[in-house]
Formats: C-alpha cells, sequence, structure tokens
C-alpha cells in the first residue's frame, strides 16, 4: 500500500488556517507530493471552528478520509466531528499557550510548538500562521526556498508584511526541522517523485475554466453559497477573459439575463444553489418552450429552504431534473472531480446552443470547496463552434425538422427577423392556439430527446465489468466509491459512476439487468439515483447507503457500508 | 421611413375594439420610423399581458418571456449587443407588479433601452383585477370593496432611484407619445415613459375623458428636464398629472453596456467571438506548481 497521510488543519473563520491551507498544498505540491484538499466550515464569518483536510501520498487521491494523522489545531474549542476521528496514533501538533488545557489528560500523542511564541518573537502574533505553515513544510520536508517563494507571492502587495511573516518562517522551519529530528514525530512521509508538476484546481475554478473554455461570455448570479465561488472567479477575470459579469437583484433576473443574452448570440450561464435554482424555474420553462439555449450551475447544499449554508448534499437531483412546469428535455451533468467539472462545464455550452435546451451542472459545496490535483487538462480538445445561423428573410425560428433541432437565428445576424415566444406558438414564433400545431410543436421540442438520448455520456465503471455486484453512484461520491471499493479489494464488485443522470446513457440498462446485485450511494435521505434507476429500468436497487448529515462521505463509512453490503445475501 | 414597413402581415389583434394599445402601436412604430431605425435592428421584449403582445403586432426581433421578467432579458440581449436597438413593452401589472424588483434595479443599472409601460390602471388579460396604478376605491370582482392599496407612482420612483429618463404621456395623444417615445430611445441610459392608456373593457374610472380632464401637457426646456428636483415635485403633483419628458440626465452618466469589461477593448457583439483558449490555457498553467 502506498504511504500516505492525512493532515487536519482547525481553527476559527477568518484567523488565516485558510492562508495555511493554501500554502501548505502549494508547497507539497510543489515538492512532488499527490495532493488532495478539502474542507468543511460553519456558515459564519468570524469564529467557530471550521477543518481542512490534506492528503498527502504516492498515487493519486481525490476522496475524503476519516483518518486523521496529523492534526494542526490553531486555535482551541475543537469540534465534536474532529474529536471522534482522533485516535491513539494520531499525533496533534498545537501550541499550548494557544489551546491551554484543551488535549490534557487525552489518549492522544500531542506535541506543543510555540506557534505564538515563534511569532511574537519574530514577526509578530499576526504571523502565527506562517509560523505554522513553516513547521509543517519542515516537516514534510519541502525545501525552504519553496515556501519563501509562496510567501513572496501572497504578501507581494505589503512589503513589510512580507518581511515579518519571512522571519517568523524562518523561525518555524527551524524548529520544525528540530521536531523531524526527534524521535517523538514518528510520521512515515511519502515518497515524493521530482517529476510530478501538478495542476492545482479547486472546484469553483474547474468549472469557471471549463466554461470558458465553451465560450461562456456572459455570467450572472444572485451571491448564494456555493454557488457563488464561480461569480467570484468570473468576476475577478472578466477583463482578462473579455466577459459580461453581473450581479443582479434576484435569481429570477439572472436566469431571464441569461436567456437575453443567448437569444443576442452570447453564451451565459448563471449560478447558484438550490434556492436560487427554485426560483429560476418559471425562466427554466421558458427556455423550454422558447428553445433558448441556457447553462445553469446548481452547487448543491443541504435544504429544504436555507438549510445548511455552508455544508454538502447531493438531493437537489430530483429538483433539476423536474423544474419547469410542461414538459422538455435537458441535460443534467454531474461532474465527480475537478476534471469532469472542467469537461462537462465546456459541453454544457456546446450541447446547450447545439440542441438549444437548458444543461445543468450539478456540483455540490464538497466537489467545489476540494482542491484536485490534475496532470493537464486539455483546452482546445475540440474544436469550438457556434451553431446558430445566418438569417434569410422570410425566416422562421421555429421550423419543424426531422431532427426536432430548428436552425436558431440571433438577432441582426442576417436579414430575418428571430422572433421567440413563450406561449405554444407557430414556427414563426407567432402565438398559436391550433390544437394541431400545439401537438406538432411539442412533439417536435420533446423529438430533441431522442438526439440527446443518443449523445448521452457513458457512466465511469472502475474495477470489473463482469462483477456480480454494482455500485451505482454520482456526482463527487463516485471518487469516494472508488477508493472505498479499492480497499475492499473485492474483485466481485465494481462501480457505475454516473457524470449524466439525464438522459441516461443506453449502456446504463445493460449495467442495471446484468447486476446481480445493485447498491446505491449518494448523498440524500431518499435513493434520488436509486429511483431514477427504477423508473428508466424497473429494477427496485437491493441497497442504498445514504449520507444527508450535511458532511460528504468518507472512505471508511462508504468502505464499511459497502463490506457489511458486500457480506450481506440476496440479490436478483 | 415610412411607418408601413413596420407593418406585419395582416394579424388578428386580440385587442378590444378603442383600446388604448391600438394608438400606442402606431406612435411606436412612427417614431422608430421617423428615426430612421430598421425592423432589423430592433427587438422589442416583453412580457404577459395585453401590452406585452406589442411585438407580435409589429415587425422587428422579439422576444415574448415570461410576466414581469422583460427587463433583465432586455438587460441581457443588450449586454451581450450594444448594436441592438431594445425596447421592453409591457403593462403597470407586468412591469410595476410582478416585475418591481427588476425596475428598481434596472435603473440602478441604466442599461441602453427604452421601457414602455402601458399604463390602464387595472389587470385586461386576466380580466378586471386591480394593478398597482389602481386608483383607491376602484371596485373589481376581486377588490369588491374597492381598492384600499395606494396606487404606485412609477415616476416618482423612477425619479427617486436615479432613473437617467423618465416621461409620462397619453395614449389618445399620438404625437406627444410620438415625440417622447423618439426622446427616449435617442437617450443613452435607461428611459421609462409612463403611457396613461384607458381601457375600454375593465376600467370605467379612468376613462378618455378621465385623462383628457385630469393631465397637462408641460413644455419644458431641456436645462428644466435636466432639474431633478423640479422633476420629482411634477411627477408628485396632480391632478392634473403633467406629461411629457419630466427628467432627462445630461451629464452623459454612463450606461450599463458602458461599464462592461467585456466591451473594452474590443466593441464586437459576444456573438462575433470565439473563446481565447489560449488564454484560457495559459492561465490553467499558473496553476501549476512545481
Amino acid at each position: 500500500m502506498a504511504n500516505e497521510l492525512s493532515i487536519v488543519l482547525c481553527g476559527a473563520a477568518g484567523q488565516g488556517v485558510q492562508t495555511v491551507e493554501v500554502l501548505l498544498v502549494k508547497a507539497l505540491g510543489s515538492s512532488g507530493y499527490h495532493v488532495f484538499s478539502t474542507k468543511e466550515s460553519m456558515s459564519r464569518v468570524r469564529g467557530g471552528n471550521n477543518s481542512t483536510e490534506i492528503r498527502i501520498s504516492e498515487v493519486h487521491r481525490e476522496a475524503f478520509v476519516d483518518r486523521i494523522d496529523l492534526l494542526v489545531p490553531i486555535n482551541g474549542g475543537l469540534r465534536k466531528n474532529i474529536w471522534k476521528r482522533l485516535d491513539s496514533s494520531t499525533i496533534v501538533l498545537g501550541d499550548r499557550e494557544e489551546l491551554k488545557e484543551e488535549f490534557e489528560g487525552k489518549q492522544i500523542r500531542f506535541i506543543d510548538v510555540p506557534f505564538l511564541g515563534i511569532a511574537r518573537e519574530a514577526g509578530g502574533v499576526v504571523t502565527a500562521n506562517s509560523v505554522a505553515a513553516a513547521v509543517l513544510c519542515a516537516l514534510f520536508r519541502i525545501d525552504f526556498p519553496i515556501l519563501e517563494t509562496l510567501l513572496r507571492e501572497r504578501f507581494a502587495k505589503t512589503p513589510e508584511m512580507l518581511e515579518k511573516n519571512l522571519l517568523s518562517a524562518e523561525k518555524g522551519y527551524e524548529r520544525g526541522t528540530i521536531l523531524l529530528e526527534k524521535a517523538e514525530f514518528g510520521l512515515t512521509l511519502p515518497k515524493p517523485d521530482p517529476r510530478w508538476r501538478p495542476l492545482l484546481m479547486d472546484g469553483h475554478k474547474a468549472v469557471s475554466l471549463g466554461a470558458l473554455a465553451g465560450g461562456c461570455n456572459f455570467v450572472t448570479a444572485y451571491p448564494m453559497s456555493p454557488g457563488s465561488g464561480v461569480l467570484a472567479f468570473m468576476a475577478q477575470n472578466a477583463s482578462r477573459f473579455e466577459i459580461v459579469v453581473e450581479q443582479v437583484e434576484d435569481e429570477i433576473s439572472a436566469v431571464n439575463m441569461v436567456l437575453g443574452a443567448w437569444s443576442a448570440g452570447g453564451r451565459g450561464m448563471a449560478t447558484t444553489s438550490g434556492g436560487g435554482f427554485a426560483l429560476m424555474e418559471e425562466g427554466i420553462s421558458l427556455a423550454g418552450v422558447a428553445e433558448i439555449p441556457l447553462v445553469i450551475h446548481l452547487g448543491q447544499r443541504p435544504g429544504p429552504a436555507t438549510g445548511m449554508a455552508t455544508r454538502t448534499e447531493q438531493a437537489d437531483l430530483e429538483l433539476a431534473l423536474y423544474a419547469g412546469h410542461g414538459e422538455f428535455p435537458r441535460v443534467l451533468f454531474t461532474p465527480g472531480n475537478a476534471e469532469e467539472a472542467f469537461e462537462l462545464s465546456r459541453l454544457a455550452f456546446d450541447w446547450a446552443d447545439r440542441y438549444q435546451v437548458p444543461v445543468f451542472i450539478l456540483t455540490d459545496e464538497y466537489l467545489l470547496d476540494s482542491i484536485f490535483e490534475l496532470e493537464n487538462l486539455e483546452v482546445g480538445k475540440t474544436d469550438f463552434s457556434h451553431h446558430f445561423v445566418e438569417t434569410e428573410p422570410g425566416y422562421a425560428r421555429y421550423r419543424v425538422t426531422e431532427s426536432g433541432v430548428s436552425p436558431r437565428g440571433i438577432f441582426r445576424h442576417g436579414r430575418g427577423l428571430v422572433r421567440i415566444d413563450s406561449h405554444e406558438h407557430d414556427e414563426k414564433g407567432h402565438i398559436e392556439e391550433d390544437f394541431d400545431v400545439r401537438e406538432r410543436m411539442q412533439k417536435k421540442r420533446m423529438s430533441k430527446l431522442r438526439l440527446l438520448e443518443e449523445a448521452a455520456l457513458p457512466p465511469t465503471v472502475r474495477g470489473n465489468p463482469g462483477s456480480k455486484t454494482r455500485v451505482f453512484c454520482w456526482g463527487s461520491t463516485g471518487p469516494i466509491v472508488a477508493e472505498a471499493l479499492e480497499r475492499l479489494g473485492d474483485k466481485d464488485a465494481c462501480m457505475v459512476n454516473l457524470k449524466q443522470v439525464y438522459p441516461l446513457h443506453n449502456s446504463i440498462q445493460n449495467l442495471v439487468e446484468e447486476a446481480h446485485r445493485i447498491v446505491v450511494v449518494e448523498g440524500n435521505s431518499t435513493g434520488q439515483l436509486a429511483r431514477l434507476i427504477r423508473l428508466h429500468t424497473g429494477r427496485n436497487v437491493e441497497g442504498r447507503i445514504l449520507n444527508f448529515r450535511g458532511h460528504q462521505f468518507s472512505v471508511e463509512e462508504v468502505s464499511e457500508g459497502l463490506r457489511k453490503f458486500l457480506e450481506g445475501g440476496g440479490g436478483k | 421611413m415610412n411607418p408601413r414597413e413596420y407593418d406585419i402581415e395582416p394579424v388578428d389583434l386580440s385587442w378590444c375594439p378603442g383600446c388604448g394599445n391600438f394608438q400606442i402601436l402606431s406612435a411606436l412604430k412612427e417614431a422608430l420610423a421617423e428615426l430612421e431605425i430598421l425592423p432589423q435592428d430592433v427587438v422589442l421584449i416583453s412580457g404577459i399581458g395585453q401590452a406585452a403582445k406589442t411585438p407580435h403586432f409589429m415587425k422587428g426581433h422579439i422576444i415574448q418571456g415570461l410576466h414581469g421578467r422583460a427587463l433583465p432579458v432586455a438587460t441581457g440581449v443588450k449586454a451581450a449587443n450594444p448594436e441592438l436597438t431594445v425596447l421592453a413593452i409591457g403593462g403597470d401589472g407586468d412591469m410595476y407588479g410582478e416585475g418591481g424588483n427588476h425596475l428598481l434595479h434596472t435603473i440602478r443599472r441604466n442599461p441602453d433601452l427604452t421601457n414602455l409601460v402601458h399604463n390602464n390602471m387595472v389587470y385586461g388579460l386576466t380580466k378586471g383585477q386591480a394593478s398597482p396604478t389602481s386608483p383607491v376605491g376602484l371596485k373589481t370582482p376581486i377588490q369588491v370593496e374597492g381598492v384600499f392599496s395606494e396606487p404606485l407612482n412609477p415616476v416618482a420612483l423612477a425619479i427617486s432611484q436615479g432613473a437617467s429618463f423618465v416621461a409620462r404621456t397619453f395614449s389618445a395623444d399620438t404625437e406627444l407619445t410620438k415625440e417622447v417615445i423618439k426622446a427616449a430611445i435617442l437617450h443613452k441610459g435607461y428611459a421609462l415613459v409612463d403611457i396613461f392608456q384607458p381601457c375600454v373593457s375593465f376600467n370605467k374610472v379612468n376613462t378618455y375623458k378621465w385623462f383628457r380632464e385630469n393631465t397637462i401637457v408641460m413644455e419644458s426646456s431641456s436645462e428644466e428636464q435636466g432639474d431633478r428636483k423640479r422633476a420629482m415635485e411634477l411627477a408628485l403633483s396632480g391632478p392634473p398629472f403633467p406629461l411629457g419628458i419630466l427628467y432627462r440626465d445630461a451629464s452623459g452618466r454612463p450606461s450599463f453596456e458602458d461599464r462592461l469589461q467585456a466591451y473594452r477593448r474590443s466593441k464586437d457583439p459576444l456573438w462575433k467571438r470565439t473563446p481565447d483558449l489560449a488564454g484560457i490555457a495559459a492561465y490553467i498553467e499558473t496553476l501549476r506548481e512545481g
């Protein structure tokens, strides 16, 4: 088994834990380690106690684990979700001055490192985070110049802060080096690969960059976690990529503005979470009847209503599947990691334009806030093309064609007039109440579903495809299931991870029918994918492993759930 | 240009005989023709309601979308292609009721578009319920004891929120309506034109006669039009309610599109662009460590 470590940093919001995380992840990535990081935070601007897990490995990892090898509590007040993950093998690296008695008398290996004391002597207490980052860098044998470069980038605009932080980092690094030589620090480090030069990317960036590669040039949103990370990235890079970004008055405006942009030839996306998406539903229905392309990024979090603002869940599959009144085709993409988030966000724009349908990209807080390593992203893998046409006089926006796709004109491109309507309409977009026209138009719109079914993306199958037990999952639980199965080493179980849940790829029918037993692993309380499988294949799955507590599954949890399922009998 | 250029092949106009919408439609076609704007350059965007059907009855590109949502759609169209002449058209229920929040924020955003609101102070399409501008006391099948709520004052609201162009006119005065619409289209920025209009079927209070007796056409110089305090006084006055351009910002305040980073280097509308794949790839490389 590969050598790997799981480090958890904890601290209050606004206390710079994120600074340590970013510095450390970058430094580790720069030093040839395989790295993955994920965080969970409370819905508050200051205080509380948030945690970040950083996994360091000799192999690629992209899943949350419960195990903690090294805990670094920057502040006191550890929450019980962290306490219960500690055991006698966990090393806690903390400052007794800050933590007081919190770790006294516990069956835990506590190493006192005076972060505050070192900071106070070197650069002032505000630099304690740099001390912590430097101690950790030394422990992971990261060359000091790498840390120095990162600090210089971070404090490029505040030279006096840079000096203080550098001084503190040097002292911290010295302390870490001493610690490393002591026997009490007994962690085996993974072996770095000097040739490994990863791209490090969180989900927000992956969705944003994928969208941009897909030609996205118009972004709207009303701020709502976790959908607003994409808004922030786009706003901060609007000048670089020459795009329109607008924070609007509500999500209703967000979706309608995007529909206006597409109609005029732009490529728009609204980014939101479940509550905002619910407000967009009438606009989604408008996209359906008027056949205006539409892309919505739906970053899921626990509902109903406000739910848990900064937490994660996969409970909006059915919301997106049935969003909007009336019947019309749509596409639901469900990326599971940064690479898929990039690729599917890119593809969303092509499909929205090509088929003139709404395309939804369903991510979740866990995926968006995790930092993934990637070897490469092929930006120019496919040629970019617009799918609108130059219009002629007499142009009919809703011409009935064999495929169901009417050539889409845009305003002022050609000599025709583009007439778009939310009512039932005839081929020229005139309001029409003729029953035959209604039937013909509804059939035309729904016939695009056939094209979408033909284009649907296949699921990712991992493990022995001939195995009797199939573990179905979607989106961000995929990588967790993959690692859990790897741990179990059961040759008779394979993973089927869906990166598109609607329309389903035609291989799903066989994958379901051939399975002796099916278990679905998903982050909601009722088994929405399980229900979708039954709806489309008639199969009642044999098992469900569900998680709806607001925190993502861990590899251990899925592994344990699968082990129990595999040991149990039953099946088709 | 002949306003007949804006006629569309015979369509079944679904308005009641005598409806003020016919007059507004005619004034709008004349205004566009006199400004020599071709139908291919115009996008008429509306929500739902009798007034919102207007785009269907003339030439031009159209989007008839959802009730209350014409303004965000129009803003999106204009921002994606600033070369277009964009009008958002609807009634008082559409623009001031269902779409009220968009009105507030479109005013703040100041996109270069013309917002025509056919204000007949009653709901027509849904058959006679009170609208946000119905007078207190108006009895309807729903407000059976008469309207209790105070009517919304759209022109005062728009001026108070910093709208860059605010006018009011009366549908039967087609010459004034046409001139006001022309000025609104020429104005760079958001322009609200509130158009008093009788509803011959459902509003027996605010009739042609009532509007004639309760309005006054007001001449003003462009300097006077730039005086916001004066505009506010006019907006709050009446009856008789002043008609004409109440406020017109002459400071050259930038429009929404003017501020967009998308057009800083190139003025090309978005449809002429393709993604900067090399730029995206270069950005992605900055995320590489080691």
